[in-house]
């Protein structure tokens, strides 16, 4: 089939020339683009077109869903045996602790009571699976299998059972994509256990698992191997879960900013299940909010 | 398949993108994840030189933005990268489709780093720049899988025609 015209499609039916759906396409997409960049406006496009990704996702878990399948069935006893009594060991320990965490629980409640700030208090948690897929390869991100249709909402924290994982990024009908802590578009606002020196620990998008808090000042007391835990300031993750552990701590006189490291304590690279977290807001009106009610009065 | 470009069905085109789909979401190790070829990108080049008539522009957009909802990227900004692809295949096809094999992979070579570029561009715009060098292997590494993807398909559609 030779033609004169680069366009080889037929003359009859041919539809737009090439470069009008060129044209076309392109603003649309560029359209597109803003508003799901600028605005979120296309949160529910999203959830429905993510609906139409499912089945490609099970096709790519399908052979490690087997392979973990077959390993759990054909496990030998005595493995199994040992993994019993580790649990159980694990269990009585738990629950040795989780006694006094009641005693001191209600403490809490109370004492919080009396201060009026029950912040952060009645929690919900689901847990999540993380499925088997890669994303972008330069992005610390995971897609879960649980998504709108259980109530995971943009922005929700996410934790494993050792510390903060991540929030959640994008929604989906039944998949959600969480980014890590570690990414470095992430930022959480933490505390030093030790002394509640505030800071906040930036992902470094690094392969290795790190964390950077670059806003301690030379001067502020953070050593090696200090806990550090979520503030809350940021509205997203509730304060008090542990995050990370200072692993470097470099100080050079002459600059104004300490170099400090971090390791996550969630188990990142080894996770299989997330939990996903809800907490119910304090209804504090904002002080702004206040200012213009009493203006309006 | 009442639809048929030549000898060429759309029943075909579209198995090749569901492979091409689930190979680009196949977990890898990171050393082989940062090197994964655009097979999706490199079959809508194949489909437009070889079946214009299916594989038009609209084609290819749709393709780029089911990289963006699988990948979890900004809406569109892969389907107007693919769109760009799309449209100087079908711009250049004529001379393509009477290119040696040799020549071919370098004008592909050229269409992939040109894709690269804009993507970079765009991931710039949207502010999650990817700034270190081995962003770009993947343009060679989908490069090298030309000649691979055109022998298969080739000798595919000359099979069962």
């Amino acid at each position: 089939m030779v033609t004169l015209s680069s366009d080889s499609r037929p003359i009859i039916g041919r539809g737009p020339p090439l470069g009008a759906g060129l044209f076309f396409l392109g603003v649309v997409s560029v359209v597109v683009m803003v508003l799901d960049h600028r605005g979120g406006y296309l949160d529910t496009a999203r959830l429905w077109m993510s609906a139409a990704a499912n089945p490609i996702y099970a096709v790519v878990q399908t052979p490690y869903q087997l392979w973990n399948w077959m390993t759990g069935s054909f496990a030998d006893r005595s493995h199994l045996r040992t993994e019993n009594a580790q649990l159980t060991e694990q269990l009585r320990v738990a629950r040795t602790q989780l006694l006094r965490f009641e005693a001191l629980n209600e403490e809490n409640r109370r004492l919080r009571e009396i201060r009026e700030a029950s912040k952060g208090l009645s929690e919900r948690t689901l847990i999540a699976e993380i499925i088997q897929v890669s994303v972008q390869p330069y992005r610390h991100m995971v897609v879960i299998n649980k998504g709108a249709d259980d109530g995971v909402f943009r922005g929700q924290p996410v934790l494993d059972a050792f510390g903060v994982v991540g929030q959640v990024m994008l929604v989906g009908k039944s998949t959600a994509t969480l980014i890590l802590i570690t990414d470095s578009e992430h930022a959480v606002p933490v505390q030093v256990n030790r002394n509640g020196i505030r800071s906040i620990a930036m992902g470094t998008g690094e392969k290795t698992a790190k964390l950077s808090l670059p806003y301690m000042t030379v001067e502020s007391d953070v050593q090696r191997g200090d806990l550090l835990v979520s503030s809350g300031l940021d509205d997203i993750f509730p304060a008090g879960y542990p995050v990370a552990t200072v692993t470097k701590v470099e100080r050079n006189p002459t600059d104004t900013f300490a170099l400090v490291e971090a390791k996550p304590l969630a188990q990142l690279d080894r996770d299989r299940e997330v939990l996903l977290l809800w907490t119910d807001k304090p209804k504090v009106p904002a002080p702004e909010e206040e200012a213009i009610e009493a203006a309006k009065k | 398949m009442s639809v048929s470009d030549g000898r060429i069905s759309r029943l075909r085109v579209t198995v090749t993108v569901i492979i091409a789909l689930i190979l680009a979401v196949l977990p890898l190790p990171h050393w082989l994840d940062v090197a994964r070829p655009y097979l999706l990108l490199l079959l809508v080049i194949y489909w437009s030189l070889s079946a214009p008539r299916i594989a038009g522009l609209m084609f290819g957009w749709l393709c780029g933005m089911a990289i963006d909802v699988l990948k979890g990227t900004t809406l569109g900004q892969h389907a107007l990268d693919f769109l760009l692809v799309s449209f100087l295949t079908h711009k250049f096809q004529l001379r393509m489709r009477i290119f040696p094999l040799s020549q071919q992979t370098l004008t592909v070579l050229l269409l992939l780093l040109l894709y690269e570029f804009v993507v970079f561009w765009t991931d710039g715009i949207i502010g999650y720049p990817v700034t270190t060098w081995t962003r770009w292997i993947p343009v060679f590494t989908s490069a090298l899988l030309w000649p691979i993807v055109v022998a298969i398909l080739d000798t595919w559609n000359r099979r069962n025609r």
